[in-house]
């Protein structure tokens, strides 16, 4: 038996199965349950790793639920494309292999983190089953699928930003991203439906293969991308996103990170992969565009001003999306023009693919170097910290490389995604990198703020009795260092084996369509 | 004409779903609103699927008819029927616990995290 071929099923049957465990395992008492969430959660990883392997080696990998063709086939001759079908491409494994990083070290610090509270089988079940709902964004090629997706993973996140409902804060976090993403969704649907009438297909790449631009594609496309958008906290829609990521428990919130980069993968298939060259006009890559440097300019603006350390982190997020919409938009916005793609496009959509894995990266090991300062100090406002770097020296230093990256400091992963979508988006207009380049002097400034009022300074008499935090936080945020620090030490080895493949599949749409529809519909 | 009646519904029905979600200022009449405009996107789907004079798709025994319908816009609906009765009583359920820390649901008055 090969077990190769199952990869992409087993990616969601692990923590899906894991989800529904969790109560069963937790009568075993607290240890059960602790090894449960992350035996799970590492399995994904493993599992994610070994996929991403088999796709860089093989190509693209698809899986049919319960059937051997993605194809129904009636006895009159009739075939139809409505099976369930998974489709991983080089750049879904990427993003898989990103989300299950992120979750593996989320979970990590859990262990240690949610150890004071009760509730800890929901908290595991609803973990594992936002994993679930994540990797099955990210795999699905399926467009009904991917709203099925989407809503697993958005009822698991409602649960999990309310998880404190004692809180007012979290609950009102928690129903103002519920309103929010449930008019996302059902305009996710309607968009589904449309296509679904027009051409009896619900399959990404029998869509693609078909699609000609009409009144209703461009309805369905001006859907799917409004509410995308909005799931990934692009800037007119983003008001949600500070609040939860603010108000969730910090595992949660590192896992939100990434939940929030399956939305944008979610945007960046539906442009780049079911429309493609079809989409004939430059007004979606534009939109996008503007999307774009709207969330940094104003994501950042607001970040500076906060004195909440997750809320300043959770505006901080809206900026970083900004740059991988800018990256993405401009090579979008050049794709069917063959000089345009090979001058900055590539490199444009090369840049935006390697800022989705250090933004999760760096992101996810902020908020929990955010998390660790709450744990040990049980305060969120900067202005009654002060002096941590003393009692607290091994969270400084990841904090510290976290922040480096994330402001674009030179041998820092960030500076290299940054590098790449300031030089291309030049040569769109000097005007979108002039707006990118003030984003990050600002972020620099606001993380610099962070670290002085933090981390130096007088010690305050309050937090004398401050210890650096317990292993397993400091193992969940060591995975995240790592993977920075091995993508700042080795930029060429990243951009070509991690990178560039993804950021080419994303591209060809042909071949997106061929490896399932290659002998017609 | 009549043929395009059940889309004309929908589209009143998710306007004024829109509509009240933006206007109303009580959370329970904004989870009502969300409700219906999931109704009119099952509606919808259903109507997508609708095939004048179809034939159930049964491998044995479907009767004389060339039209067939295809299960899947009624396979979409049901799901997003079970979706869609989840998250209302998510809804609800936060709603509820809104009213309990606040003691309001008029949504101005909800505002502990705004700036």
């Amino acid at each position: 038996m090969n077990w190769n071929e199952h990869f992409p099923a087993l990616l969601l049957i692990i923590p899906l199965f894991g989800a529904f465990l969790a109560p069963i395992c937790s009568l075993g008492g607290k240890m059960a349950r602790n090894i449960l969430l992350v035996a799970a959660s590492f399995l994904t990883l493993v599992v994610a790793f070994l996929l991403w392997r088999n796709v860089l080696a093989n190509g693209i990998q698809y899986y049919v639920m319960g059937g051997e063709n993605f194809r129904l086939a009636l006895p009159s001759g009739m075939a139809l494309p409505v099976r369930i079908i998974l489709e991983v491409d080089a750049f879904s494994a990427f993003m898989a292999l990103c989300g299950s990083i992120a979750a593996f070290a989320g979970a990590l610090f859990s262990v240690n983190y949610m150890n004071r509270f009760s509730g800890q089988s929901r908290f595991t079940s609803l973990y594992l089953l936002l994993a679930t709902g994540m990797l099955g964004m990210m795999i699905t090629g399926d467009l009904f699928n991917f709203f099925i997706f989407i809503e697993i993973s958005s009822i698991a996140s409602f649960g999990l930003i309310a998880f404190w409902r004692d809180k007012p804060s979290a609950i009102e976090a928690s129903l103002k991203y519920t309103l929010v993403s449930q008019v996302g969704s059902m305009l996710i649907l309607i968009a589904a439906g449309s296509l679904y009438g027009k051409y009896n297909a619900l399959n990404m790449a029998a869509l693609g293969s078909v699609i000609t631009m009409g009144t209703m594609e461009k309805l369905a496309l001006v859907f799917l991308v409004g509410s995308l958008a909005m799931k990934c906290g692009a800037f007119p829609m983003h008001m949600w996103l500070p609040d939860a990521y603010a108000e969730a428990p910090t595992g949660v919130t590192c896992l939100l990170v990434a939940v929030s980069q399956a939305s944008l993968y979610g945007l960046m298939r539906v442009c780049f992969s079911i429309y493609g060259v079809a989409m004939g006009s430059t007004f979606v890559p534009w939109m996008i565009i503007i999307f774009g440097l709207a969330s940094m300019f104003f994501g950042v603006s607001m970040a500076v001003v906060q004195h909440d350390i997750k809320r300043l982190m959770g505006y901080h997020s809206v900026s970083q999306v900004g740059y991988m919409l800018l990256g993405l938009g401009v090579g979008l916005l050049v794709l069917g023009d063959a000089r345009g793609m090979a001058d900055y496009g590539f490199t444009a959509i090369k840049g935006g693919v390697f800022h989705v894995f250090n933004y999760t990266m760096y992101k996810a090991l902020l908020f929990l170097t955010a998390g660790a300062l709450y744990y040990a100090t049980g305060k969120k406002d900067l202005n009654e910290m002060g002096g941590l770097a003393r009692r607290m020296p091994y969270t400084t230093f990841m904090f510290v490389i976290a922040a480096a990256a994330i402001s674009g400091l030179p041998p820092f992963n960030g500076f290299v995604s940054k590098l790449l979508i300031y030089e291309s988006s030049f040569a769109v207009h000097p005007s979108l990198a002039v707006v990118a380049l003030l984003t990050s002097v600002l972020t620099l400034a606001s993380f610099v703020k962070v670290f002085q009022t933090a981390f130096l300074g007088p010690e305050k008499n309050s937090l004398l009795s401050v210890q650096e935090v317990p292993p397993a936080m400091l193992l969940g945020m060591v995975v995240l260092t790592a993977a920075i620090l091995g993508a700042t030490l080795f930029p060429s080895w990243t951009l070509s084996n991690l990178v560039e493949p993804a950021a080419r599949a994303l591209v060809d749409q042909s071949g997106y369509i061929g490896a399932i529809v290659g002998g017609g519909m | 004409m009549i043929g395009n009646a059940p889309f004309f519904v929908v589209g009143v029905l998710f306007l004024m779903g829109l509509v009240s979600i933006f206007l109303s200022k009580n959370l329970i009449k904004i989870a009502i609103a969300i409700s219906i405009i999931g109704s009119a996107v099952n509606i919808f789907l259903v109507s997508l699927g609708y095939r004048a004079g179809g034939n159930i798709p049964v491998h044995f025994l479907a009767g004389e008819g060339t039209t067939m319908v295809l299960p899947t816009p009624q396979a979409m609906t049901l799901t997003a029927i079970v979706i869609a009765l989840a998250t209302t009583a998510l809804l609800l359920s936060l709603i509820m616990l809104v009213w309990r820390h606040y003691g309001t649901l008029d949504i101005d008055e909800i505002r502990r995290l705004r700036g």
